[in-house]
């Protein structure tokens, strides 16, 4: 019963939390982001035959976490080597394969590797499970792909597979 | 000109840190999209204002109107959110244009490698699920 009426659970209390948050806390707008969070999440069922298996644990802060120290990281670099430049810098193309597979969580990934300038996701290929990013800055190439391999794939493994 | 009179000092200190750290950096971000070389290079700048830069910002407007309002306003993480979100796919797309008009001209020193050619004898198959066609 509660499956047929809320389908998407956490997209629900996305919105109802969006709806609290943007309106401000009055019995009234809990009311109606409550109805708006149950009504437009259902659109989703057009859209949308999948669903998430999304498995809430101690991985999603720890992503968060090591998220939020790649974003100072990279930006440090990026803004470095674009206030002085870099002599030996050599920016590239770097082909790797990828063992997630459920299209949450390689959107998740591509939504971490925007968000840490000097990596960039130009394209996914489903058929051969590789992953082809643009890198700023060459000689961190190891280091990042030891991090995703070590860090990143394992804790979406986790939390989406 | 003072525009939030009611704001303590010690707030005013770390807002206005917060908030010229975060504009120098994308300042910074948009500075590396006329400078640096290739498109693909140019392409990484804008992250700077889009990850760090709108975070230091949000943080500021989020401490100076908790203070102000003396209750927690938090309703800027959902500007974070929508931005973080909504940032790849316009990359994702500007990318893929210019990998494909660079295949299209074989222009050889730019071009990425082809995906489809990385393994011959992998098999073709096409259950992509609606994601990124070849």
């Amino acid at each position: 019963m509660i499956q047929r009426l809320i389908p998407y659970p956490i997209l629900s209390a996305c919105i109802f939390s969006m709806w609290v948050l943007l309106t401000g806390f009055s019995p009234g707008h809990i009311l109606l982001a409550s109805v708006i969070a149950i009504l437009v999440s259902r659109t989703m069922l057009a859209l949308l035959p999948e669903k998430p298996a999304l498995k809430l644990g101690w991985a999603i802060p720890k992503l968060a976490y090591y998220v939020a120290l790649d974003i100072i990281q990279s930006n440090i670099l990026t803004a470095r080597i674009i206030l002085f430049g870099k002599k030996d810098r050599e920016a590239d193309f770097v082909l790797m394969p990828v063992q997630l597979r459920s299209p949450y969580a390689l959107a998740t990934l591509s939504i971490i590797l925007t968000a840490t300038p000097g990596t960039l996701w130009i394209q996914h290929d489903p058929s051969r499970h590789m992953i082809l990013i643009h890198m700023l800055d060459l000689t961190q190439k190891e280091a990042w792909v030891a991090m995703m391999k070590d860090r990143y794939e394992p804790l979406l493994m986790e939390i989406f597979e | 000109m003072i525009q939030a009179p009611n704001l303590p000092g010690w707030a005013a200190l770390i807002v206005g840190i917060l908030l010229l750290s975060g504009a120098s950096l994308t300042l910074l971000g948009t500075i590396g999209l006329v400078s640096l070389k290739s498109f693909y290079e140019r392409a990484h700048a804008p992250g700077l204002g889009t990850s760090m830069g709108s975070i230091l910002v949000l943080s500021a407007s989020m401490i100076c109107f908790s203070v102000l309002q003396t209750r927690p306003v938090v309703h800027e993480i959902l500007i974070f959110i929508f931005i973080t979100i909504t940032t790849p796919v316009t990359l994702m797309l500007l990318s893929r244009a210019s990998v494909y008009r660079d295949r299209a001209e074989a222009s050889v020193d730019q071009a990425p490698p082809d995906l489809a050619r990385v393994q011959p004898n992998a098999p073709n198959n096409n259950d992509c699920k609606g994601q990124k066609k070849e």
